[in-house]
């Protein structure tokens, strides 16, 4: 269903669009510290990151309210960051400290944070999908007008779960939002290879309302989100969206030689389709922002992440007598 | 410690059933769904008569999706609903284990207690009745491996409906297993105006003796009843006692008995290796073993496919006399 009129990103402020500037910036900076610190072994165990695809989660979640619900992936900071989670909170997370999210229990894979409806990263590709769908089942008989957005890789596409989710949503007409990001590889396969058809049929197939935007850049994701947000508000059931986008670096922290794309495929996304450019552009063209201005909050994020990290660094690791706490709950 | 019953009998399908009504009643947060539990009532027709009363908002006939079952029951659960559900044979459970292991058992503790998982998925156990290898499996000890579940086995209408209560009302992912072959059993239930529950991790001791301990699950508890009995004519007085709950389980009570008799036989209806009988012996091994006038004895499912065949598959699950030798053996040895 096309919404008639303007797009909803037209009729977005140069407020909210620096704000969303400033969103995937910060998802941005992040990341890449992130990568650092793990270089620099300080953040144990695996970690993916999604550079280079942050227009996606900021451009979907400003459609969202805080009280709607997503679930994330193992590639999930950037999900958790543009719902809203506190960079500190997220760090003292990476760094297994107490302090963290999930106390140090969860880890990158698995930051979860009732305040902002992230009802969880997961680790199992795939694995959220059904609690997406139930959640939004929940919100549905509860009738308190949630949405939830299910954000998926297109390695889930070939999960069977994922095809039962979607049956459930579409004979119950469920507010849920799939938001697949195909980022063309299935950790280090690429994913025409492995996957049939045209993506977008799987959700028509099942009766869904399906769109497919450029996941590079914000304002197209925004405005299918607010599509499928009015569309799951309204009563008609559930969205399907197929995001076109592309992760910059490797699959994990160990994918360092990429043998499976070329150098040239990567310098052509990062060149032409990078959606922190493209909205900058934007924001100077058509709004006429100084790019001092936009500088500035470049290097307003990195002093923060900064000292985020200084405090995350500082903060505390869980005790021995956190191991067995929170097995069952009360 | 039980309530008072009037004589009145129920069966243990007609005991299951109200729990969920009484629960359902209570708490308008507790919602049900599975594959035929509405309309149909369930194809062991537990949940007979539930969408009448409660209406199709909150009974649903789901897709034969098992994953899915359990996983929207996850994502409803930590979003404010208690959904019980029914995973129509326990051989199923195999297609919803990622997200009843990984999701379930661990949401709670990987988001550092922030998310609660309340819900129960009820589902069936046992062999006996003729259904061949994929639905007579008895797998109460895959999900009792994971930290994170609770897992139930009532043996008796009475235990059934205080326990599957509990559990409704728990905050945590419990699984239930019932006995195919004991829905049509019979016992005394309270009234249903008489509200009552059974703790988790509460024994209960079926009969007392003195001079062997059988500790049994599920069905195999009126196994080892029927035993005693006939032990009792021979002289020897057997204590059964039923832990009813694996997770968390009253070890307490099973070494009490078994440093009271000095002997000990585990019977349960799941494989003997690597299972709950496994658990149960060396439980009583590192903690009564100085008690124990001969080694702990096992008598779980033959480690097999169950077959089809009736004169095969009679071969297959511990019986009375199974037991009932074992026991003389014991004592004699």
């Amino acid at each position: 269903m096309k919404t008639k009129g303007p797009k909803p990103s037209a009729e977005i402020g140069v407020e909210k669009l620096t704000d969303m500037y400033s969103q995937m910036v910060t998802i941005r900076l992040f990341e890449e510290r992130v990568v650092e610190l793990y270089r620099r072994a300080q953040i144990p165990g695996i970690a993916h990151v999604s550079i280079g695809q942050e227009a996606v989660p900021v451009g979907i979640c400003n459609a969202l309210r805080t009280n709607d619900y997503i679930t994330s992936t193992h590639r999930g900071h950037a999900h958790c960051l543009a719902k809203g989670a506190d960079i500190t909170q997220m760090f003292a997370e990476l760094f297994g400290k107490v302090t963290g999210y999930c106390r140090g229990k969860g880890g990158s894979m698995h930051i979860a944070n009732p305040a902002t409806g992230n009802l969880g990263a997961n680790a199992i590709v795939g694995g959220s999908i059904p609690i997406a769908t139930g959640a939004a089942l929940s919100a549905k008989l509860r009738k308190t007008n949630q949405v939830a957005v299910c954000f998926f890789g297109d390695g889930a596409l070939n999960q069977g779960v994922l095809l039962e989710s979607m049956n459930f949503a579409s004979i119950w007409r469920l507010p849920v939002i799939y938001v697949c990001e195909n980022n063309q590889y299935g950790e280090y396969t690429p994913t025409k290879r492995v996957t049939a058809g045209d993506i977008e049929m799987r959700g028509k197939a099942l009766d869904i309302r399906t769109a497919v935007a450029d996941g590079m850049d914000v304002l197209a994701v925004y405005d299918a989100a607010c599509e499928a947000v009015d569309h799951a508000k309204s009563g008609k059931g559930p969205s399907f969206l197929v995001m076109e986008t592309y992760r910059f670096i490797g699959h994990g922290m160990s994918d360092v030689d990429r043998a499976y794309r070329t150098r040239e495929e990567e310098q052509e996304w990062q060149r032409a389709r990078d959606p922190i450019d493209r909205l900058r552009t934007t924001l100077i063209e058509e709004w006429r922002l100084k790019q001092s201005a936009l500088d500035a909050i470049s290097s307003g994020v990195a002093k923060q992440i900064d000292i985020s990290v200084e405090a995350a660094q500082k903060a505390p690791l869980p005790a021995a007598e956190e191991l067995m706490k929170h097995v069952y709950a009360d | 410690m039980s309530m008072q019953t009037n004589g009145r009998e129920i069966t243990m399908s007609e005991a299951i059933n109200e729990a969920i009504r009484e629960e359902m009643g209570r708490d308008e947060n507790v919602v049900l769904w599975g594959e035929d539990v509405g309309a149909a009532g369930g194809v062991f027709k537990v949940t007979k008569g539930i969408l009448d009363r409660f209406g199709p908002e909150r009974v649903f006939d789901t897709p034969i999706s098992e994953a899915g079952i359990v996983g929207l029951a996850v994502g409803a659960a930590m979003t404010g609903l208690r959904p019980v559900v029914e995973v129509m044979f326990g051989d199923f459970l195999t297609l919803a284990m990622d997200q009843l292991v990984n999701q379930a058992a661990k949401i709670h503790y990987m988001s550092g207690g922030t998310f609660r998982v309340p819900m129960v998925v009820r589902t069936t156990l046992g062999a006996g009745r003729r259904t061949a290898a994929q639905h007579s499996q008895s797998l109460h000890a895959w999900v009792a491996h994971i930290p994170g579940l609770k897992v139930v086995l009532p043996s008796s209408p009475y235990d059934a409906k205080g326990l599957l209560k509990t559990a409704i009302r728990d905050n945590n992912p419990v699984v239930f297993f019932e006995d195919k072959i004991s829905y049509q059993r019979k016992g005394p239930v309270p009234d249903p105006d008489q509200d009552y529950t059974i703790s988790f991790g509460q024994a209960d001791v079926k009969r007392e003796g003195s001079d062997l301990t059988i500790i049994a699950t599920s069905s195999m508890v009126h196994m080892a009843l029927t035993a005693a009995s006939k032990l009792s004519e021979d002289g020897i007085q057997a204590e059964v006692i039923d832990p009813r709950t694996l997770v968390p389980l009253d070890s307490q009570t099973l070494i009490d008995s078994v440093k009271k008799t000095s002997r000990c036989i585990v019977v349960d209806q799941g494989y003997q290796s690597f299972g709950v009988t496994a658990e149960i012996a060396a439980l009583v091994a590192e903690q009564a073993f100085y008690a124990l006038d001969v080694p702990v004895r096992r008598l779980g499912a033959v480690d097999v496919p169950i077959p089809f065949s009736p004169s095969l598959e009679d071969l297959t699950i511990p019986t009375v006399e199974s037991i009932v030798v074992l026991a003389h053996e014991m004592v004699a040895g």
